[in-house]
């Protein structure tokens, strides 16, 4: 059977008081396993958002809790859900956020030099997880001489250099034209994916729905449904 | 904490215009700062010339003398009776006046005239031509080689002029420590010749040079002359008196201060501005390493070092550019009074880390604001 990556239990979270109170996430729960491209899809302002925040670590609930390997994450400090974060999850944001002052090398070496690692060997390492993405040319070049999918591919080499367990895209597709999207997913899909990585992709674009092992649906804060139940698929793997 | 702070100054170093900016401001600041505090304390060295070329251990004065140009004389028997104060080795008069001497092509060149006791020679300066013992010649003065000495024409032994329808030569070529502050050249005399050659008051000493046998006599002789009427002051304390007149008496200080403060606002406001721009601007990628897994403290110190290094880049630069101004200004106007001191440099440090601490407060709360979960939220 599938390892559990991530279990989600009752998760809920509102945004103000009284009358201006919204509740963004409500009464949330799901799993995703460790081998599985897992898709949280919804229309805009249905919490997909904010629910792929608080299972990162990165917003807190006001209830419910999540475990990522069974680490309870949301018990632990300030400090020790930061070096969580930077050890075991991976980021690519929907704006890549890249610093355009940064070599791409220098860009993706980051989460290893936040790490302590030594500057000569993240950029070294760096280079080998750019060679993976197939821009191994671009390590001295700024970002900002990239286009949008290399751009893409920079943020995807960055969020997997230190070889996370669980990768969360946020709108991957959204900057990008629909064939270099597409490919995009595919590529994650076949090289940065396996059976020890478990990936979350928030996305509104059906054009890519075909990469995704589950569907997770959500509308108006609440999980409405999950699509393409193929967990026996994992399991069987 | 190396790699962190690697990153932060290769953002500072690469984003080149706002660098350049910040560079500007710090720079143009110091600069300005360290040139009006230079030129202060070049004024206030030079009020002291006297005092400082002198050198006695006590000067004994009128109590209402606010600098040491302007001479208030003394009867000639308070010279007797400090020279009767236990304690003291030895007293001596000094004059100090100013004259106007008529050059030899009958040009008019107003100068000062130190006249040293006639016996001891106390106080006399460092010959570089002729001897000491010259000056009990026949109209004898000692020129000063200092910035204003081209303005007797840059005399040579044996140079005449005159002194009030008097013969004066000069004798001998000296040096002194340090140059006076009205741009006047100096002469040194005998103090019988200066009373002699120069229309006097009743009273004719200008201060009396006094040395004490001891430095555990100081503050008995003080006890002493004030209970005569009279003040004596030791050299620090005489120099402290004439910095205190120009600093809060004659405008000068406040107005050095009003210059200083606006030096300190423009580059307060240059570096601020440009630092807070260059903040935000990377407020989401500081966002973004939060989200990836950056702790808090260590962005904070990206921050302050990113000030930091750019505070302390311009602060040596802003030195550097105003040693050598300064450097270059006395290289070409010989009586150009301004001096960089470690007070000074000290200063002007102080107000750069005060500028580089407000610029990265104002960083500092935007980057501990920020929230991870923005960056998805976009």
């Amino acid at each position: 059977m599938a390892k559990t990556a991530i279990e989600a239990q009752s998760l809920n979270k509102w945004f103000g008081e009284g009358d201006a109170k919204t509740h963004a996430v409500r009464d949330v729960s799901f799993e995703a396993y460790f081998g599985e491209v897992l898709y949280v899809v919804g229309p805009s302002g249905s919490g997909k958002t904010t629910m792929l925040s608080i299972i990162s670590g990165i917003l807190r609930p006001n209830s419910g809790s999540v475990k990522i390997e069974g680490t309870e994450i949301w018990s632990l400090s300030n400090d020790a859900l930061a070096d969580f974060r930077l050890h075991k999850i991976g980021f690519v944001f929907q704006d890549f956020h890249l610093f355009p002052r940064l070599t791409t090398a220098e860009n993706v070496a980051i989460p290893l030099i936040l790490q302590k690692r030594e500057w000569n060997e993240a950029l070294k390492e760096a280079e080998t997880d750019l060679a993976i993405v197939g821009l191994k040319d671009r390590a001295q070049l700024p970002p900002v001489r990239l286009s949008g999918g290399e751009q893409q591919r920079v943020a995807i080499a960055r969020a997997i250099v230190s070889r996370p367990d669980i990768l969360i895209l946020d709108e991957p597709t959204a900057s990008l034209d629909g064939d270099t999207g597409r490919n995009i997913v595919k590529f994650v899909r076949e090289h940065i994916l396996t059976d020890q990585r478990c990936i979350v992709i928030v996305t509104h674009d059906s054009r890519i729905y075909e990469f995704a092992d589950r569907i997770v649906k959500m509308e108006d804060g609440r999980l409405t449904g999950i699509e393409r139940e193929n967990v026996e698929n994992l399991n069987a793997q | 904490m190396r790699g962190i702070l690697h990153i932060a100054y290769k953002l500072l170093v690469n984003d080149r215009p706002k660098y350049a900016a910040l560079l500007v401001g710090i720079t143009f600041a110091v600069f300005l700062m360290i040139e009006m505090t230079s030129l202060f304390a070049g004024i206030l060295a030079r009020s002291s010339a006297t005092v400082v070329n002198i050198g006695a251990s006590i000067w004994v004065m009128d109590p209402a003398i606010q600098t040491v140009a302007n001479t208030i004389p003394l009867p000639d028997y308070v010279l007797d009776e400090v020279r009767s104060i236990p304690g003291v080795k030895y007293a001596v008069p000094l004059y100090s006046g100013s004259a106007l001497l008529k050059l030899r092509d009958g040009t008019f060149q107003a100068a000062n005239i130190i006249g040293l006791d006639d016996t001891s020679l106390f106080g006399r300066p460092t010959l570089l031509t002729g001897t000491i013992e010259d000056i009990y010649g026949e109209n004898a003065f000692i020129a000063i080689k200092d910035s204003e000495f081209y303005k007797l024409q840059s005399p040579k032994i044996g140079a005449e002029f005159e002194l009030n329808d008097h013969r004066g030569v000069i004798v001998g070529i000296a040096h002194v420590v340090s140059s006076g502050l009205f741009g006047v050249p100096t002469l040194y005399t005998t103090y019988n010749r200066a009373l002699q050659y120069i229309p006097n008051t009743r009273f004719t000493i200008s201060y009396l040079l006094v040395e004490p046998k001891s430095p555990a006599d100081v503050a008995a002789i003080k006890q002493q002359v004030t209970k005569a009427g009279y003040l004596a002051l030791t050299k620090d304390e005489f120099i402290a008196k004439i910095a205190n007149f120009y600093k809060y008496q004659t405008g000068i200080g406040t107005n050095m201060l009003i210059m200083t403060v606006i030096s300190f606002i423009i580059g307060l406001s240059i570096s601020g501005q440009t630092f807070y721009t260059f903040v935000i601007e990377n407020l989401e990628k500081f966002g973004a390493l939060k989200a990836i897994g950056a702790k808090g403290r260590e962005l904070i110190f990206m921050i302050l070092f990113q000030a930091s290094f750019v505070a302390l880049t311009g602060y040596g630069i802003g030195v550097g550019l105003c040693t050598c101004i300064i450097w270059l200004a006395r290289l070409y106007l010989p009586d150009y009074a301004a001096i960089v001191t470690f007070g000074n440099l000290w200063l002007a440090f102080v107000m750069v880390v005060v500028i580089a601490a407000i610029s990265s407060y104002v960083g500092v709360r935007k980057v501990r604001k920020i929230e991870p979960f923005d960056i998805f939220r976009g």
